[in-house]
Order: C-alpha cells, then structure tokens, then sequence
C-alpha cells in the first residue's frame, strides 16, 4: 500500500485551491465557540482533579499527610507515590517519539523531586472548585538537597552530547584551521551571546479529559501535537491494549512545541480514571505551564574573522544550553551557522551542562530560533567594522551549495528573499551610521538579519473515502494546533480530485486514524500532504477506471494523464465539452463508495543528495526613546522562500504569528529563576511578558517564487517555523542602527539599552 | 481558593456591620481578591459583596472638586467629562492601567486596596512577609527586577501597583471612609503606609473600615500635567516606573508643581522636598532634574533594579517636561 | 534562603453550600445553584456547558474569558457567579443570530484574524464590547484597547484589520451585543 513516491507531483489544474487564499475550514466552529478543546467534554460521571505541585527544587518528599484534604465531603481520592498502583518498570515503555536520550520523568513515582513545580500528588474532588481547595489542604513536608539551576555559574561542568534526539545532527567536524585563519584575518568580531529560558504558554492550558465508557474503554481528549504519540504512550504506561483507549485532539488551542510530549497532566487523568473507573478532567494552572518543558537558556560564543572586503575566513560557533539530570535535549544550535555562509575554516561546537530542571522542550524552531540571531548580530557587528552594508556583506558569502556537506540545496531563494524583501523595506534609503536617524525624541533604526529552516519530510498515511454522494473524507491522524492543517490537507484533496472545497472533509486528532507522526518541526505539509496527495491520486486513478467502464463514456479512447478533474467532474483536457460528474461515475458505476488508504515517503534518494531548507530574509524598523529606552518595533518586512505556499492566507499567518514570537524572544520573554530555591518565580502571564496587540504593528509577508521538485510531491516545505528565526537579530541590529548600543542578551529589554545610552 | 459564606450588603451600614466578624473581605469588582483566592495567598472566610451599594457615583463637591464613588468602576472614571477635563492626568493613569475589561470591573476603592505583584507574595510556596509575617522576604537577594527603590525595608522591598493611586497622589485627593466607628477622612499621602517592620499591613485602614468615596480638591493642573508609564511592553503590564506630574506656571516659572512616582516604593512615593525644589524655577529640564535628583536622593537598588533609579530620573524630566509643555491635553 | 515551611495546617471549613443564581445568558433565563465560590466562567463552561467562553490563565492576565455582562465587556474569570445575579451575559454562543454570524466572526474569518482558535471566542466577544464603547478610532487605539486580549499565535495585525472591518460596517458606536 506504499505509494511510489514520483517526482513531478505538480498539479495539473491551474486553477484548483492549492495556491488559493482559502480561509480555514474550521473558521466558523471558532470565531462561534464550536471547536472543543481538551477540557471540553464531560460525562455525567466526571470528576475533577488538581495537581500539587513542588515546593522545593530538590530533594525528597519525607511525609504525605491528605487527611485533612480527604475528610472534605466530595473528595474522592489523593493520589501520590505513596499509593499509585503498578506502573511500568522500564524507560522505554515512558518514551514517546520526541523523547531525547536518557530516562523520561516519571510522575508519582517515587519520593524523589527532581525540579521545581514538579507535580506531587493528584487530588479528585467532585467539582473544580473543591479539588483546587482541597489540594490547598494536601500537607507535605520535604527533605531539600542542594539544587543546581544556574547555567552561569555551570558553564564549566559540560559533556557534548552524541545524536541523542530525532532530527538533531551534532554539528559537523570542522573544516580549515579556523583558530589560525580567525587569528590571521585582519577584521574580527569574537563576542558572547544570551539567551533567556522561554516558556511556550500557549493560551489553553494543558489539560486532559478521560472519558470512562460503560464498557471500559476509554476516550481521552488531550492537548497534544501527536493523538498516536499520547496514545503509545499510555498504553505502555499503564499496561492497556491499544483498543481500549482512543486518544482525541480535534482542536489544540496552540502548543509551538509544548504539545510534542505527553505531558503529565495526561498521566495523571489517565491515573485517576484507571483507578477509579470513572471520567476525569485534569487541567493545568497557569503557574503549572512552567512545570515542564522550556526553550533552554543558552550561552553561545560566535567568533567570526574576514578579509577586507568581507569574504569571511573564520566562522567558530560555540553553545552551552542546559538540559536535565534525567535526559539529554538537543537542539544543536549552532548547526545552521555552518550551513548559512560559505567559508572555509569553521569550527562548530555543542555543549549541555545538567541542572536541576526539568527537561528542556521544542520550542518554535528550536535551535535555529537560538543559534542563527548570534551569527546574526555577529554578522552585523562585523559590517559595521567593515564599513558594508550588512546585506551586502551576507551577498558576499552566499553559499551556493551548503558548506557543511558539500551537496546542493533542493532549492534555495535566499537572495530573491533578500532582494524582494530590501525593495518592499526600502533598505536602500537606509543611512548606515547608528543614531543616524530619528523623529523626535525617537531615535529610528534598521536592522536586517537571514534566517534559515529545516525542510524536513517524515512518514505518514492517509485514508480517503468517497461517496456516492461526491462528498470526499480524508483522514490522517496528525493535528492542527493552529497551523492550518485542517484547510490545508481539505485543498490538496480538493486539488488532487477537482472537487469543491466544501465537498471535502479532512479529519485528524485522532489515534484511531492512518499513521501520522508528530506535528512539528514544519513538516506536516510535507509529510501528510504527501500522504493526502497519494491517496487522492488513487481515488482519481480509481475514478478514471470505473468511468471506462460506463457505457456511454465521454472520456473513451482517452488515457488517464489526458483527463483532468475540476469543478466535480472528469474532463478531457483537449475537448472541455467531453465530460462527466463524479457522482455520474458513482452511481452508473453502482459505487457506493471509493475508499482508499496510501503511505508516502520522503524521496530518500534525492534527499541523501541534497540539503532541503527553508530561507528568509527578515528587515525591521525599532523605534528607541533615546531617554528612556523604551523600544517599539515599527515595521516589519519579512521575505520567505519555502517552496510551494499550498494557503498564501494561512502561511501568511502563520509567518506573522512567528514574526509575534521573534518581538518576544527579542524584547520580552524571559523566564527568571531564583536560583536559591531553584524556581521560576514570574510564572504567570502578567509578569512572563509575552506580546500584546499593542506591541505588534503590521507585518508585511511576502513569499519569493521557489520552485523544488524534489522536496515532495507538492513541491511545498513548510512554514511553522521559519518565520521566527532571525527575527530577534534584526531587532538587536536595528536597535544598534538606532542608538549605537550593541545588546547580545536577550531580551533586550529597556534597562540593557539604557545601560548603553548614559 | 477557600471555603467562604457569601453575603450581599443592602447598604454601607449593612457591610460595615457584617465586616466585624474576622476573616470577612468586602468584594466589588473582584480582580485582585478573587486572584489572590485562587493563587491561596487571600483566604477570607466570607465574602461581603458590596458591588450594588450606591457608591458608584461622580458627583461635585462644595468645594469645587469632584467625589469619585468608591464603586464607580476605573473605566467610567477614566472616561468621566469632568475626570477627562479637569483632572486629565488622573484619567491618563486610569487607562495606563489593566486593560479595558479589567478597568470596566475595577472600582475606584478596590484599586487603593489592590495588593503588590510581588512573585514571592504570589507564590505561597516561598518566603513572603507580606504574606505570611515572619517568613522572610525572598526579593531581597532573589529576582528583584520589579521592586523598590524607595521606602523599602529589610523586611519587605514590593511596590504598590497601582496607576490611579499615584494620579490621585499628586491630587492630593482625600479617601472617605465608613467604619464601625463612624465616618472619617484620610488625606491620600496618610492612606498607604511604607512596609517598616509590618509589611502585611499596606494601608492605614482599620478592621471594618469600607471605604465610600475618594474626593478631588478643585485643582487638577488640567493645563499642565501628565502621567508617564514606562513597562516592559506597550500594554497591559505593570509599571517599571511611573510618573504623574503636575505643573501650575507663571510664564516660563513653576508656581506649584506635583510630582507623584509609581512603581517605585511600598506607596504612591510624593516627595514635598522635591516638590519645593520646583518651585520658583524655570520650567526646564534642569530644574526638572535638580528635583528629580532630589526625590531620589535616598533611592536604593538591589540585584536587578538599579536600573529604575536613572530611569526614574530620566522619567521625572521627561513627564515634567511633557507636563510643561502640555495645555489640557486629556487624552492618552 | 530555604523555601517556605509548610505553614501550620489551616482550619478544614466544609465546602460552601449552593445558593440560586439566576443569569439570563444569550437572552434565556436561567437559574443555577452554585457553591458561591464557583466563578462566572466556570459557571458557563462547567454549569451552562457553554465552552465557548475559554480559559486562558483564571487570572484576568489573558482575555480569553471576556463575556459581556449587561453590554460590557469583563473577564469572566475575576467575578463570581452569584455576583452578577440577575444579569445579562453575552457569550460567543450569543453573537451568532440563527445562521448568520455577527459581522466581526464573519471579519474574523475573513481576515484570519486567529490560529489555534482559543482565544478567538474572548477576542470577538472584546472587539464587541469595545465597538460599543467607542473610544477606539485609529488603528493604534485598537491595538491599545485590545491589549487586554493575549493571542500567543500571533495573529494580532488580522485581529486589528477584522475589527476595523467590522467597525466600519457597524458604526463605532453600533451595539456590540445582539
């Protein structure tokens, strides 16, 4: 049931949706409240429960007393590690498709706390209300241990981590002499970057709902990128056959990597409602979103050396992020600064050091959203020096093929990005000296930074089913956690069979559906629109055979690649007259229904030959109080080369909500821990600042022409991620063009440039 | 959040009669209480709503000022004709603050009560005098970026959050009390109290005390004020600093000025000394910063706010300039 | 500095005890019994199951609770339940008339103006509330008075342009509320 994965794939109808502004197909159930998400649905059965969560960063637990929460009318039970059942023993029945090397945390295991807010008992009441006071009443005292959560004062005390994650190469051997060709190049820039710890927070909170049916089974509604993942996952935890449990995400209310994981909420209901034999809801409080996984704090060194006229002789990127005690996350970082440019002496280098913290978590672009602003301010730093307009300077080290391993680029747009995106900006009117430029008491900057992305391409099936009634079902089990699968996945079957948009239905978020892996990384497109586009291939197939059988056919004597399928019907492509309607073929075919499942695969051959990435190039205007140094992004241009755009309208959003990310880990968010009690302390949504409306002014999105016909058969690489990287270096940049304060700590926020302006 | 009896006021008379028993909180527009109830750090055993008690009105006085409701809410406060007209930097401060539904929730009273943002104070796992007296505070020598400068103690280093209180500061408005002892006026600067050794206690208000009104003195330095915010994002966020400034000038001199800082100290921070340093002098960024220099005199930073006391310099010129400059402007 | 010693156990106070509170929700009547410490949000999403109304934080940080109450726009997350007896409570579930959508769910799925969806319901119901207060006129006034509403996807330039549409249709001063 694999299907051949064939080059070409581009569609042979002009005017079908793909490339269409559709918008979501889902739209209506939000903007009227009729999208459920994980906390919103019930049985009549349904109990409540509510987390302890940590006091302590470290240490143990020595005394559990729920007495007082147990003797309230309406709790039902408190679990903790004193009384959880049997669980699975081994570390692999607790790993999920994006678990890094090591040993996952297992919640309510044992009396051990490994990091701050770790969740240490369960309490089900009756209502919300009273599993929330009553876990006010749990009483536990802890035998603290000295913690460490201090990636400063641990920089020393690191290890290189081998391939311990999915998709994360560790950085390349280096090439050249690059300590000698840096020390030997006549222009320099050798400087350290931060970067603050950053929690996802989407804005619904994570929550599970387990639903207990009369005959057992369950049906468990979960925040989660990966309805299967979850679904593996509890099935090995907790000992139950695949059939007794669906897991559901209909409608995820944002994850940007938080979802990647079953987190522990999941295990707590699924907890609960084994043990009780009875429907629970378990949802996290805010303060609880920052119990688990987190963009990492990092240190990184970049040291670039260059000639006179720019060509770069030195590149020495070097990162330190922090990872857990129990696993090793990876995000590499400093990959892409070996990919980006071309120069012949580099040397990249890796490091994790181990706190007392929770696993750190994929977060938007992870790695690229960290590594590639160091090289980007750095590349900024060093035009300065070199008196070059800093897009010039990344001109001159264009890589044509990507350094890191010889090969070619699939496709790579980069300088039309960097062309289109200068134009629409009006780069050139730019005057180049800092504090140049200024309204009032503003002092006005422009700054400009490149950004590049992963185009990675997984596994995935897809089911089509269609009706006698022409109406077409398309399921696989992936998720939409705001990205636009849904409307997406409804266009390329819509494309693929020439049907009307409304006749097609796409369902996901659900572990019963054909396979699909996690939906991250920006590879859904990719990989389950190659799944869709397979197996609508064959309805089409199937369709063009059953019309050959009719007998008053139109389309007789015409070979299948001569037949074209728009507006519902087959039509001979030479003679629009000669047609026939889908359900035509349905019904004098007697078909009641067409159903067909397909597996695609990445080209593997093509790709072991070619780098596939997504570039960008990302221009912005800040606006800097030069008394006060308040900063105000003004303007954004941000140029994207992607392959194929399936929804200009979609991926448009989806760019704009990454630049919205980029203002964040640019300005404003940042996680700050007391490192004496080894705890977040802003850990809630007034004080971790993420962008409002009024931060934000427009952003203005343009997608370069990229042809690529060998990253799949939609030519289309995906766009999650690559609107975010770069984005906190144009800023740095435009925020030195303004005030001549060159800020390498982010955020950037107004103290840091105030520090500069005295 | 606790158990709780939930009760209605049907007058002033009523709530202040049901507030003596220990453990009772007046609620009104509930967006500080109810927050404090769910992170467990306000655990009242009953609620006493005062919401529908006929407070919510902005009437004149004899005296030419305006009595502002203790219910009225923020937003029809801010948006007032005669707020807007008279009093604009107090409007301005209004809208500064929360956001939109919060500032149609929030009542004027509820704001003078409005307790810090202090992590510790909201993290009951963690040390917090205000908190939990005697428990240490864990600002000092922790995550501090948000804290004081000013009128800290060792015990206790939190700011006071709000923007109208430091408007109303500058106003000299007066709070307008009921208690079980009758009724009775504190003038503003006597309202909330430095932290010293009882950081618990923010305000002079005794058990049972419902506050029923605030009201504004007739001068509102409508033709030359301002109220400055300076925050980590454009919007909805507490202020790093603020300033409400005041001017009155002869020509180019300064015959009264006001000069009120949030964000800066346990209280509205108002410094006479620096406000004496005003006067008499040309309204210019001098003078602004000879006074500026005055009120932070004695200011004092920790690990991550030092930051804030050239800020807030830099802050005081810039509003008092904005306020010299400014002729009646109401709008923010 | 050691974190905080488990403070001394408090007094174990039963729950509270339902007390009537009567809503008129989307203009139906309804009357519940609520312990009061039930708030208005949970009231509509675990009472009324109107899940339409989101929670984002429970803390007023977010908007993704707004509701109109008596044609104001309020988190309804911050108040109680019993605290708005006897009043009128728009939700999302309440913008829509039959089949047709209020202009501003029609502008918002027009201009995309959301992702994930989550916020959207807390983002409309705002945009309806402060169309009827009609301070805003200037895009940047929107984008101040709609600050009180978090979208962590992003979309607020969309949000912006979906209310300026549906502003321009209903008139800065048209009601917000059906």
């Amino acid at each position: 049931m694999t299907a051949i994965p064939s080059i070409p794939g581009f569609l042979k109808e002009p005017n079908g949706p793909i490339g269409k502004p559709v918008s979501r197909v889902d739209g209506r159930k939000k903007v009227t409240g009729d999208a459920h998400y994980a906390a919103e649905f019930t049985l009549p059965d349904l109990a409540h429960g509510y987390i302890v969560s940590s006091a302590i960063a470290r240490g143990r637990i020595t005394r559990i007393d729920a007495s007082a929460a147990l003797a309230l009318p309406g709790v039902i039970h408190v679990f903790t590690h004193e009384n959880r059942p049997s669980l699975a023993w081994f570390d692999r029945k607790w790993k999920d498709d994006d678990a890094p090397k090591g040993s996952p945390f297992r919640p309510l295991y044992d009396a051990e706390i490994h990091h701050a807010l770790q969740p240490v008992a369960l309490v089900i009441a009756e209502s919300f209300e009273l599993a929330r006071y009553a876990a006010r009443l749990v009483h536990i005292e802890y035998e603290a241990a000295p913690h460490q959560t201090d990636l400063r004062a641990n920089r020393a005390n690191t290890f290189t981590p081998g391939k311990d994650k999915g998709g994360f190469e560790p950085p390349p051997k280096p090439r050249g002499n690059p300590e000698q060709a840096f020390l030997d190049s006549p222009v320099q820039v050798d400087a350290e970057f931060t970067q603050a710890a950053e929690y996802h927070n989407p804005m619904e909170m994570h929550a599970t709902t387990v639903l207990h049916h009369d005959d057992g089974t369950l049906t468990v509604h979960d925040k989660t990128q990966g309805a299967q993942n979850c679904h593996t996952y509890i099935c090995n935890v907790f000992g139950l056959s695949k059939s007794a449990v669906r897991v559901m995400s209909p409608f995820v209310g944002g994850a940007f990597g938080s979802g990647l994981r079953p987190q522990h909420q999941l295990f707590m209901a699924m907890l609960a409602a084994t043990q009780l034999k009875r429907s629970i809801r378990v949802e996290l409080s805010r303060p609880q979103m920052f119990s688990f996984g987190h963009r990492p704090e990092t240190i990184q060194r970049v040291a670039l050396g260059a000639e006179r006229d720019g060509t770069l002789r030195a590149l020495i990127h070097e990162a330190v992020q922090e990872s857990s005690q129990n696993e090793n996350y990876v995000e590499i970082v400093v990959n892409w600064s070996g990919q980006q440019y071309a120069c012949d002496n580099v040397r990249l280098d890796y490091k994790l050091t181990r706190l007392d913290v929770h696993t750190p978590l994929d977060q938007r672009a992870p790695g690229a959203a960290t590594g590639v602003p160091a090289l980007e301010i750095a590349m900024d730093e060093l035009a300065f020096k070199l008196g070059m307009d800093p897009l010039e300077l990344r001109l001159k080290n264009y890589a044509e093929t990507d350094p890191n391993t010889g090969t070619p680029f699939s496709s790579k747009e980069l300088r039309a990005c960097f062309r289109q995106g200068a134009e629409r900006f009006g780069w050139a009117k730019r005057s180049p000296a800092p504090r140049s430029m200024r309204e009032g008491r503003e002092l006005i900057g422009w700054g400009m930074a490149a950004g590049v992305w992963d185009a990675m391409q997984g596994q995935a099936a897809a089911k089509a089913v269609l009706g006698v009634d022409g109406k077409l079902v398309v399921s696989s089990a992936t998720a939409d956690i705001g990205t636009g699968t849904y409307t997406v996945m409804t266009q390329i079957a819509a494309d693929v069979l020439g049907l009307p948009i409304e006749e097609v239905t796409f369902c996901l978020g659900d572990s019963s559906l054909p396979t699909a892996p996690i939906e991250g990384g920006s590879w859904t497109v990719s990989t389950v629109g190659s799944a869709v586009k397979a197996v609508c291939d064959r309805v089409r197939s199937q369709l063009f055979t059953l019309a050959g059988k009719l007998e008053d056919n139109p389309l007789k004597g015409v070979a299948e690649a001569d037949v074209l399928f728009a507006d519902g019907h087959l039509i001979v492509r030479d003679d629009r007259s000669r047609r026939l309607s889908i359900t035509d073929v349905m019904r004098g075919s007697g078909t009641l229904s067409i159903e067909e499942e397909a597996r695609a695969l990445p080209y593997l051959l093509a790709r072991a030959r070619h780098t596939f990435a997504t570039h960008s190039a990302v221009f912005v205007e800040v606006r800097v109080d030069e008394d006060l140094g308040t900063i105000r992004v003004a303007r954004v241009v941000s140029a994207i080369a992607a392959g194929r755009i399936i929804n200009p309208k979609t991926a448009r959003s989806q760019i704009q909500g990454a630049v919205v990310w980029g203002i964040g880990m640019g300005l404003e968010e940042e996680a700050f821990t007391d490192h004496r009690l080894g705890r977040v302390m802003n850990h809630d949504y007034a004080e971790y600042h993420v962008p409002v409306n009024a931060d934000v002014p427009d952003i203005d999105v343009l997608f370069v022409e990229e042809h690529d016909d060998m990253v799949n058969a939609l030519g289309a690489k995906g766009v999650g991620e690559i609107g975010i990287v770069g984005v906190p270096a144009a800023i740095a940049n435009a925020i030195h063009h303004a005030t001549g304060v060159r800020v390498r700590d982010f955020p950037i926020t107004l103290d840091k440039v105030l520090a500069g302006l005295r | 959040m606790r158990s709780f009896t939930y009760a209605r006021a049907d007058s002033a008379a009523d709530a202040v009669g049901r507030a003596g028993a220990s453990g009772t909180a007046f609620v009104a527009g509930g967006t500080n209480l109810l927050d404090l109830m769910k992170a467990d750090v306000a655990r009242p055993g009953g609620l006493i709503d005062i919401s529908r008690l006929p407070l919510d009105r902005i009437e004149e006085t004899a005296g030419g000022g305006l009595r502002l409701g203790a219910l009225a809410r923020n937003a029809d406060t801010a948006y007032d004709e005669r707020v807007q007209t008279r009093y604009p930097m107090l409007s301005k401060a209004i809208l500064a603050g929360a956001s939109a539904q919060l500032r149609n929730m929030a009542t004027n009273g509820g704001n003078l009560l409005q307790r810090t943002r202090c992590y510790y104070f909201y993290d009951t796992a963690t040390p917090c005098n205000k908190r939990e007296p005697g428990s240490g505070c864990g600002a000092i020598g922790g995550v501090n970026r948000i804290h004081a400068i000013l009128g800290a103690s060792d015990q206790c280093i939190a700011v006071h959050p709000s923007d109208l209180c430091v408007a109303l500061a500058a106003l000299d408005a007066v709070v307008q009390v009921r208690g079980p002892d009758g009724e009775r006026s504190i003038p503003f600067a006597e309202f909330h109290r430095l932290p010293g050794d009882r950081p618990e206690i923010d305000t002079t208000l005794r058990p049972g005390d419902l506050v029923t009104s605030i009201d504004l003195p007739a001068k509102g330095f409508a033709e030359h004020s301002t109220y400055l915010k300076i925050r980590d994002r454009a919007s909805y966020a507490f202020a790093l600093v603020s300033v409400a400034a005041g001017l009155e000038l002869d020509g180019g001199t300064v015959r009264d000025a006001r000069l009120a800082l949030g964000g800066v100290a346990h209280k509205p921070w108002r410094d006479p000394e620096a406000e004496a340093a005003l006067i008499g002098k040309p309204a210019a960024p001098d003078s602004f910063r000879a006074a500026a220099r005055v009120l932070l005199r004695d200011a004092k930073g920790h690990e991550h706010n030092s930051f804030k006391i050239e800020l807030a310099e830099r802050a005081i010129v810039r509003a008092l300039s904005e306020a010299a400059d400014r002729k009646g402007a109401s709008h923010p | 500095m050691a974190p905080l010693k488990a403070s001394p156990r408090p007094a174990v106070v039963p729950p509270p005890a339902p007390i009537p509170v009567t809503l008129t929700v989307n203009g139906v009547e309804r009357t519940l019994h609520l312990a009061p410490w039930t708030t208005l949000l949970d009231a509509l999403r675990l009472h009324l199951e109107l899940t339409g109304t989101k929670k984002g934080c429970d803390h007023g940080q977010c908007g993704a609770c707004t509701v109109l109450v008596d044609g104001r726009r309020i988190n309804a997350c911050l108040t109680l339940a019993a605290m708005q007896d006897g009043r009128k409570v728009t939700t999302i579930e309440g913008l829509t008339t039959g089949d047709s959508l209020h202009p501003l769910q029609d502008a918002f799925i027009e201009h995309d103006a959301f992702q994930c969806g989550y916020c959207t319901p807390g983002q409309i119901c705002s945009a309806a509330g402060l169309i009827a207060e009609g301070k805003a006129t200037t895009d940047d006034e929107i984008r101040e008075l709609m600050s009180g509403n978090l979208c962590r996807c992003g979309a607020y330039p969309n949000i912006v342009a979906a209310i300026r549409q549906a502003m321009t249709i209903a008139g800065p001063k048209a009601e917000g509320a059906p």
